[in-house]
C-alpha cells in the first residue's frame, strides 16, 4: 500500500446530492501530542445532510429537519472544542482509544476500532476501545445521545489514525534511510523496498512528539476501504459470551457493598421519617441504614438482604407529585392541552386521532453505581449517557471542586436514554457521604418499573386532505405530558436552539419544540405539511425520558396509518401510493427493496396481513415490511404465565445509513429496534392508577419475548449512497412500530387508535407498593428443565 | 448461620451465610462469581439462568440452604469445562452470529438454550420454534432474531 499522505488525489467521495463538492481531496487536521509513546488527537468534525427532489406530485417545502437536524445541532455543538480525542500508539504494537461515549450495547466501541483499523492498517484485535471517564474540558462532547456517535466520530477517528500512520511511517522511513513513498504496510508491519521490516511498536517511542504541534493529513478515499464497510464482529463479543464482560454491578471496588432504597408507594414521593432503623439494622447482613431524599438506604453484605430489609422497614411517606393522576385523567388534561387546527384547506378530509400510553426505558442492567465518597474527594463508577453533567452534579452535591471527582464510565447493559439521567448516582453518592462507606447501590427490578423514567404519554392527531389524485395538506397536532430535557443535552439546545433555522424555531424557554421539530418530518409529498408540539404538566412532574428514540415512534405510526387510510380512499395500494409521494431517493430505494424481498402483495390468509412503511431520521432511510397474524388460534396461544395476543411472523427491514461502517452491526441495531416497535405497537406500556405504575417487573410490563418475535427477521443493508455514515442505534424503531400497527390494522380491519393495541386489558394482578419490593421466591427447584 | 458447601463450577465451596440468602447473591456478592445476571430476583426475566446438575435453574429464586453437598452448579463461566473446551460449542455460534449487543442477558440465554437443547433431546426430537418460543428469558436490546439462529446453529455442533 502507498503512501498517502502527501499526494493530492481527485476524489471520489462525491456524493450523489453534493456534485463537485470535493473538488481535491479534502485534508484533516490534527495534532501530534507530546507524549511516551506516539499519540495523535483530533478534533470532532462536521457533516451535513442535503434534501433532495422528487416530481409528479405536490411537493412539500423542505422541513427543518431535512435542512437542519438534531444530529447537526449536536455536532455544531461539539465544534468549538478540539484536538481532544487521542489514539495511542503502545510499544507491544497495539494501538488504544479512550474513546468520550458510552457503550451500550449499540455497537460504537467496535465502530471506533474498525475507524482506527482502517486508517492504521493494523488488524481489529490489535486495537483496544475502553471508555473515557467523565472529561469536563469536552463540554458537550461527552454526550452519548440521538444515534449521534458515529456521525460526529466518523472524521476525527480516522484523522487521528491517519497522521498516527504517517508518523509512523515516517520514523520507519528514517530507520531504513528510505524516503517514505516505498515503504510498504500490512497488519501493523512496516516493509523497506529490500525486504527489511520493522513493527508499529518497535516505531511507536521513535515516532513520539516532543512536542504538541498541528499537522494535517488526508484519509483513505472509500475505494482503498478493507475495515469500513464490511461486516465484523463486535470487539467485546467474546467477554459478552464468556460472562468475563463486567458492568458497574460487577465492579469490585473494595468495601462497596450492596445498597438498595426503600421507594415510595406513589411516584415522587418522598421519606418523611422512618421508625425501626435499630431493628432493621440489627438484621443479617445490613451494616448502614440512612435516609435519602428520595427513600431510605440500606446498606448490607448481600442484594438479597438490603431487599429483605428494605421491604422491613417502617416508613411515614410524603405525597408524591401525582397521587390523584391515572390515565383517565392524564388523558383529559392532555385533551384540554390539545391545540386547534386551523380552517381546512379544500379537499376531502381523512382525520384520525392517536392514543400512546406511558411506556417504560428501562435497561435489562438496572440503574447501578459505585460511588466511594471521602471528606475531600469522591470517586464514581456508572454507565452513562452525560458523564460530564454526572461529575458536575456530584460536585455540587458534595460541595467539592470538579477536579476532586473522579466519574468513570462503565459499559452499560442497555441505555435506551435512561442513561442520560444521573438518578442513581445522586443516590449513591448521597449514600455514600451519610454512610462514610463506599456503596454499590442498584435499583430494584420493581424500582426501575414504579419510580423509574417513562416515555410520555401523549395524543397524536391528523388531518389530511386530498383531492382526486392529489394530497393537498397533512397536519399533526402532537401532545405530550412534558419530557425532561434537563439532564443529558439542555444545555446544546438552549444554546443553539435560537439560531434554528428557520426563523421562529427560537422557542427558548421551551426545550421540547425545537428537538421536536428538528427531528419530525413528514417524508411524503403531502402539499401543505405541517406538524406542532404542545406540552402539558411541568417537566418534573412525571420522570421521563426518552426511550430509544424520541418522539418518532408515536409520532409516525400516526402518520402511516393515515397515509394507509388515504391510499385506501383513494384507491392506490399502499406500497405504490408510497411510491409516488415520498419526498426522498433514498427512501424510495429501501422502500422498493423491503416490497420485493418482502414479497409485498402476496395472497394472505384472512385474519394475517401485511404493512408497510418508512422512516428517515438520524441521515439515514429505513423501510419495514411486517407480516402479523391475527387470528384467534394464534391470538390466543398458551404460553405459560406470558401475554401473547397478535404475533408479528415476518419482519423485513431495509436500511440505508449513507454509509454503513459495520453492516454486521446495523443490522443488530435494526433486528432490535424491530423488536422495540413490536412491544411499543402490541404489548408494553404502563397503567398509571392514582399516582402508581401498575407494572412491577419483567412479568407484567411485557417487552417482546421469543415467543412474540417473529420467526423470520430480515435486514438488507443498502449499498454506501452518501458515503457519510448516519446514526443506527435509534433508527429502526419508528419504521417497524408503524408497520407493525399498519400490518394489525389491515389484518383486523380495525385501525388501532390506542398504543399498545392491549393496554384496555389489565392482564395480571399489580403487585402490592408496600411494602415496595416483591420478596425473591423460593420455589426456583421446581421449574429446572 | 450455617457454612453451606456445594460445587461450583467443579470446585468445591464453602460459604457461611443465613440459609434463606438466594443462591444468585451467593454467588455473585460472596463467591465474585458475576456472570450470572440480576435483572429481577423473582424468576421472570431468566438473566441469572444457571445450571443445576445439568438442568437450567434460576438462583434468584433458590435459597442456599436448598443446595445439596452434591449438588453441582454450572454458571457461564464454567460451561466450557462442561465439553473439555475453551468454548461450548453453543458460545462458539453465539460469536458465529455475533449475538449479543450490551451483552448483559446473554450468558443467561446461553445457558437456557443449552438445557432447552438437551431437553429436546431427551424428549426425543431436535430443537424446534416451538422449543426456543418456550425460552424466556428477556434480551432488552432485541437481539431474538440472532438467538433464534445461534440456538440451532449450537444444537448442530452438540
Amino acid at each position: 500500500m502507498e503512501h498517502r499522505g502527501s499526494s493530492e488525489k481527485p476524489s471520489s467521495e462525491n456524493t450523489p446530492h453534493e456534485p463537485g463538492r470535493n473538488v481535491g481531496r479534502r485534508r484533516f487536521l490534527g495534532y501530534l501530542v507530546a507524549a511516551p509513546t506516539l499519540a495523535v488527537a483530533a478534533q470532532l468534525g462536521d457533516s451535513a445532510t442535503a434534501p433532495s427532489a422528487a416530481s409528479a406530485v405536490i411537493p412539500s417545502a423542505p422541513e427543518q429537519q431535512e435542512i437542519y437536524d438534531l444530529n447537526d445541532l449536536l455536532t455544531l455543538a461539539a465544534k468549538p472544542t478540539s484536538n481532544l480525542i487521542a489514539v495511542v500508539i503502545n510499544s507491544d504494537g497495539t494501538a488504544s482509544f479512550d474513546m468520550p461515549r458510552a457503550e451500550s450495547g449499540q455497537g460504537v466501541t467496535t465502530m471506533a476500532a474498525m475507524l482506527i483499523a482502517e486508517e492504521l492498517d493494523l488488524p481489529l484485535d490489535k486495537i483496544n476501545v475502553t471508555l473515557a471517564d467523565a472529561r469536563p474540558e469536552l463540554l458537550f462532547n461527552q454526550f452519548t445521545g440521538a444515534s449521534n456517535t458515529t456521525i460526529a466520530m466518523y472524521e476525527p477517528i480516522r484523522t487521528a489514525a491517519a497522521i498516527a500512520r504517517e508518523q509512523l511511517l515516517g520514523a520507519a522511513a528514517v530507520r531504513f534511510s528510505v524516503t517514505v513513498d516505498r515503504l510498504s504496510v500490512r497488519g501493523g508491519v512496516v516493509y523497506a523496498p529490500d525486504g527489511r521490516t520493522t513493527r508499529y511498536g518497535e516505531l511507536a517511542v521513535r515516532a513520539a512528539s516532543r512536542r504538541t504541534r498541528e499537522v494535517d493529513v488526508t484519509l483513505k478515499d472509500s475505494s482503498e476501504f478493507t475495515v469500513i464497510g464490511t461486516p465484523r464482529n463486535r470487539i467485546d463479543a467474546r467477554d459478552a459470551v464468556t460472562g468475563r464482560k463486567t458492568f458497574a454491578m460487577d465492579r469490585g471496588v473494595p468495601d462497596a457493598l450492596p445498597t438498595m432504597i426503600c421507594r415510595p408507594p406513589t411516584i415522587k414521593g418522598a421519606p418523611r421519617s422512618f421508625a425501626n432503623a435499630d431493628e432493621v439494622r440489627q438484621m443479617p447482613g445490613v451494616t448502614h441504614v440512612a435516609q435519602l431524599a428520595t427513600g431510605i438506604a440500606v446498606r448490607a453484605k448481600t442484594f438479597g438482604q438490603c431487599i429483605d430489609a428494605v421491604n422491613a422497614l417502617d416508613v411515614t411517606w410524603n405525597p408524591g407529585t401525582v397521587d390523584t393522576e391515572s390515565d383517565d385523567t392524564v388523558l383529559a388534561k392532555l385533551r384540554e392541552a390539545e391545540a386547534d387546527f386551523g380552517l381546512a384547506p379544500g379537499g376531502e378530509v381523512i382525520e384520525g386521532d392517536f392514543v400512546f400510553h406511558f411506556r417504560n426505558n428501562a435497561a435489562l442492567e438496572p440503574n447501578t453505581a459505585v460511588a466511594d465518597v471521602r471528606p475531600d474527594r469522591a470517586e464514581i463508577w456508572a454507565p452513562l449517557q452525560a458523564p460530564i453533567l454526572c461529575k458536575e452534579q456530584v460536585a455540587e452535591q458534595l460541595g467539592l471542586p470538579l477536579d476532586a471527582v473522579t466519574v468513570h464510565v462503565e459499559q452499560a447493559g442497555g441505555a435506551f436514554g435512561r442513561r442520560m439521567f444521573n438518578d442513581v448516582v445522586l443516590e449513591a453518592t448521597e449514600a455514600s457521604r451519610k454512610m462514610g462507606r463506599p456503596v454499590k447501590l442498584m435499583w430494584h427490578r420493581t424500582d426501575e418499573c414504579r419510580q423509574g423514567r417513562t416515555h410520555p404519554m401523549c395524543t397524536s392527531r391528523i388531518r389530511a386532505t386530498y383531492s382526486g389524485d392529489n394530497v393537498l395538506s397533512f397536519e399533526q397536532l402532537h401532545t405530550s405530558v412534558a419530557t425532561d430535557y434537563t439532564q443529558g443535552f439542555g444545555e446544546i439546545i438552549t444554546a443553539k436552539a435560537g439560531q434554528l433555522p428557520p426563523n421562529g424555531m427560537s422557542n427558548e424557554e421551551n426545550f421540547a419544540k425545537p428537538v421536536f421539530n428538528a427531528t419530525v418530518n413528514v417524508p411524503y409529498h403531502f402539499g401543505k405539511v405541517s406538524h406542532a408540539l404542545e406540552e402539558t404538566y411541568t417537566y418534573d412532574t412525571f420522570p421521563t425520558g426518552s426511550v430509544r428514540n424520541l418522539v418518532n415512534p408515536d409520532v409516525r405510526t400516526a402518520q402511516e396509518l393515515i397515509v394507509d387510510q388515504l391510499a385506501a380512499t383513494m384507491g392506490k395500494d399502499p406500497y405504490e401510493f408510497r411510491r409516488e409521494f415520498i419526498d426522498d431517493d433514498r427512501l424510495r430505494a429501501v422502500l422498493d427493496t423491503v416490497a420485493k424481498e418482502g414479497d409485498w402483495g402476496r395472497e394472505m390468509a384472512p385474519g394475517t396481513a401485511q404493512g408497510i412503511t418508512v422512516h428517515k431520521e438520524y441521515k439515514g432511510a429505513t423501510a419495514c415490511l411486517i407480516e402479523i397474524d391475527c387470528r384467534d388460534e394464534t391470538v390466543n396461544r398458551e404460553i405459560r404465565a406470558a401475554v401473547t395476543g397478535p404475533r408479528v411472523t415476518k419482519a423485513i427491514m431495509a436500511v440505508d445509513a449513507g454509509l454503513a461502517i459495520n453492516p454486521r452491526g446495523l443490522e443488530a441495531q435494526m433486528q432490535g429496534g424491530i423488536m422495540d416497535g413490536i412491544a411499543q405497537a402490541l404489548t408494553s406500556s404502563l397503567h398509571l392508577r392514582d399516582g402508581v405504575l401498575l407494572e412491577g417487573s419483567w412479568d407484567d410490563y411485557f417487552y417482546t419475548r421469543l415467543w412474540n418475535a417473529p420467526f423470520e427477521t430480515r435486514v438488507i443493508v443498502m449499498p454506501p449512497t452518501t458515503g457519510e455514515p448516519g446514526g443506527a442505534g435509534e433508527l429502526g424503531v419508528p419504521a417497524a412500530m408503524a408497520a407493525v400497527a399498519c400490518a394489525y390494522a389491515r389484518a383486523t380491519g380495525t385501525v388501532p387508535t390506542t398504543f399498545p393495541i392491549n393496554h384496555g386489558t389489565l392482564s395480571f394482578t399489580p403487585k402490592p407498593t408496600v411494602p415496595p419490593l416483591p420478596p425473591s421466591p423460593t420455589n426456583g427447584l421446581e421449574f429446572t428443565y | 448461620m450455617r457454612t453451606h458447601t456445594f460445587i461450583v463450577n467443579g470446585e468445591r465451596v464453602h460459604v457461611r451465610i443465613e440459609a434463606d440468602v438466594r443462591l444468585l447473591w451467593v454467588l455473585r456478592d460472596v463467591l465474585g462469581i458475576t456472570g450470572p445476571k440480576y435483572g429481577c430476583g423473582i424468576n421472570v426475566c431468566k438473566a441469572c439462568t444457571s445450571h443445576i446438575n445439568g438442568k437450567a435453574f434460576n438462583p434468584c429464586s433458590v435459597r442456599v440452604r436448598d443446595i445439596k453437598g452434591g449438588d453441582e452448579i454450572t454458571t457461564i463461566e464454567g460451561l466450557p469445562d462442561t465439553v473439555g473446551a475453551d468454548l461450548h460449542p453453543m458460545q462458539e455460534a453465539w460469536l458465529e452470529r455475533d449475538v449479543p449487543q450490551c451483552g448483559y442477558c446473554q450468558p443467561g440465554q446461553i445457558m437456557a438454550a443449552v438445557a432447552k437443547v438437551r431437553q429436546a433431546r431427551d424428549e426425543g426430537h431436535e430443537i424446534s420454534d416451538a422449543d426456543i418460543d418456550e425460552i424466556r428469558n428477556i434480551c432488552r436490546c432485541g437481539t431474538y432474531a440472532r438467538i433464534r439462529e445461534a440456538i440451532k446453529e449450537g444444537a448442530k455442533k452438540m
